[in-house]
C-alpha cells in the first residue's frame, strides 16, 4: 500500500454509513495501542488493500478493518479502545 | 433547507446532470439534479458509483462545490488520466445521463456561517472544491465572518474558480484572497509564487488565534505539509481540520 495513495477517515463515511446509521467521521477513538484519542475523520485510511484499513495517526496501530462484499460486511474495530459518538 | 448531516442510513439515489462547464483543462464542473436530496452542509462530501455492462463498479468521493439548494448540487471532477472513473466523468457524460450516488457524507470538514469565524481556508489543487462550498454558503447569506482563502495551483489555467474568487474578494471587505502558482506565472501575477511554505502561512495566517477555524484539503501531502507547518507556527492543532485526497492533482 503507498502511502501517497493514503487518504483520511473523510473517506469512510459512505461505507461506514451501509453499516451505521450515526454519522463516524466525527467520532472520537480511543487508540487499542497508544491511547491517543482522536477524531475518526484523522485516521491515516488506505482504501487500496480489499477493504479499508484505518491506522492511528500517532502509533500505527491497526484500529479498523472493513471489507465489503456484496452480501455482507466484515468490520473489525480490535484496534479501537472507545468509540465515542457525537451525533 | 434540510441541514442535517447524514440523516440515517445512505442509500443510493440516481442523479441528472443538468449542466456541465470546464473550470480548468483538467477540472470539470457537473450540475446534478438529486430527487429525494435531504440537503448538506458545506464541506461535505458523496460517492458516485460507476456500473459497467458486465456488472463491475467501481465508487469515488467527490466533495460537494455548492451550498444546499434543494436538489441542485455542483461537484467538480479533475480528470485523471490512469483513473477509472474520473475520465468517464469528466471527458463522457453529457447532460441528461444519469449516475448513481449517495450522501450527503461526512460531518467532521464541515462549516457555514452560523459557526462563525474568523476561518481561513487554504486548498491544493482541486481541493478547493468543498472549500468554495463554504465560500460560496458565507456569500448567499450576506455573512460578514472574515474569511481567508489561500490556494495553491500549478499555473493560471490550473487555477479552479478562478473568476468567481475575484469576486468574491472585490465585493466583500471581510473575504480576502490570497494565491500561489507553483510552475509558472505570467510576469504580471500580482499573486504569490512557488508552493505553501512556511513563510507563506505566516503572512496568511498571522499570530496563532484560538477562536479560528481553519480547513486545509488537498493532497495527503501537500495538507500535512500545510498542517505542519501551522502548527510549528503556534496554531493549536485543535482549530485544524483536514481532509487528504491522496495522490490526485498535486498543485
Amino acid at each position: 500500500m503507498s502511502e501517497l495513495q493514503r487518504v483520511d477517515g473523510n473517506a469512510l463515511g459512505g461505507v461506514l454509513s451501509e453499516v451505521f446509521a450515526a454519522d463516524l467521521t466525527t467520532a472520537t477513538t480511543t487508540c487499542a495501542g497508544c491511547r491517543g484519542v482522536a477524531p475518526l475523520a484523522v485516521l491515516h485510511v488506505y482504501l487500496d488493500a480489499p477493504g479499508a484499513v484505518a491506522r492511528c495517526p500517532q502509533c500505527g496501530t491497526v484500529q479498523l478493518r472493513l471489507v465489503r462484499s456484496e452480501t455482507c460486511a466484515w468490520l473489525d474495530l480490535t484496534g479501537i479502545r472507545v468509540l465515542q459518538i457525537n451525533p | 433547507m434540510a441541514s442535517t448531516a447524514v440523516p440515517g442510513r445512505l442509500t443510493w439515489r440516481l442523479a441528472e446532470v443538468v449542466a456541465t462547464a470546464d473550470e480548468t483543462p483538467a477540472v470539470r464542473t457537473l450540475r446534478l439534479q438529486v430527487p429525494g436530496w435531504p440537503g448538506h452542509r458545506p464541506g461535505q462530501h458523496l460517492d458516485v458509483r460507476l456500473t459497467a455492462p458486465d456488472g463491475y463498479r467501481a465508487q469515488r468521493s467527490y466533495s460537494i462545490a455548492t451550498p444546499a439548494d434543494r436538489e441542485r448540487l455542483d461537484i467538480a471532477v479533475e480528470r485523471l488520466d490512469d483513473g477509472e472513473v474520473s475520465p468517464y466523468l469528466n471527458g463522457e457524460l453529457r447532460v441528461g445521463d444519469q449516475i448513481e450516488l449517495r450522501g450527503p457524507i461526512g460531518g467532521y470538514f464541515v462549516w457555514d456561517p452560523s459557526h462563525g469565524g474568523p476561518v481561513l481556508l487554504i486548498g491544493g489543487g482541486s481541493g478547493v472544491v468543498p472549500l468554495m462550498a463554504m465560500a460560496r454558503a458565507r456569500a448567499r447569506v450576506a455573512s460578514t465572518v472574515p474569511m481567508r482563502w489561500l490556494s495553491s495551483s500549478r499555473t493560471l489555467a490550473d487555477v479552479v474558480y478562478r473568476a468567481e474568487l475575484e469576486q468574491l474578494a472585490a465585493a466583500h471587505d471581510s473575504f480576502e484572497l490570497f494565491q500561489t502558482l507553483t510552475r509558472d506565472a505570467p510576469e504580471d501575477w500580482a499573486g504569490h509564487r512557488g508552493r505553501i511554505d512556511e513563510r507563506l502561512l505566516a503572512e496568511v495566517a498571522g499570530p496563532a488565534d484560538a477562536a479560528r477555524q481553519t480547513f486545509v484539503c488537498g493532497p495527503t501531502s501537500f495538507v500535512e505539509g500545510v498542517a505542519t507547518n501551522l502548527v510549528g507556527l503556534g496554531h493549536p492543532p485543535t482549530t485544524i481540520k483536514t481532509e487528504r485526497f491522496g495522490a490526485t492533482g498535486a498543485p
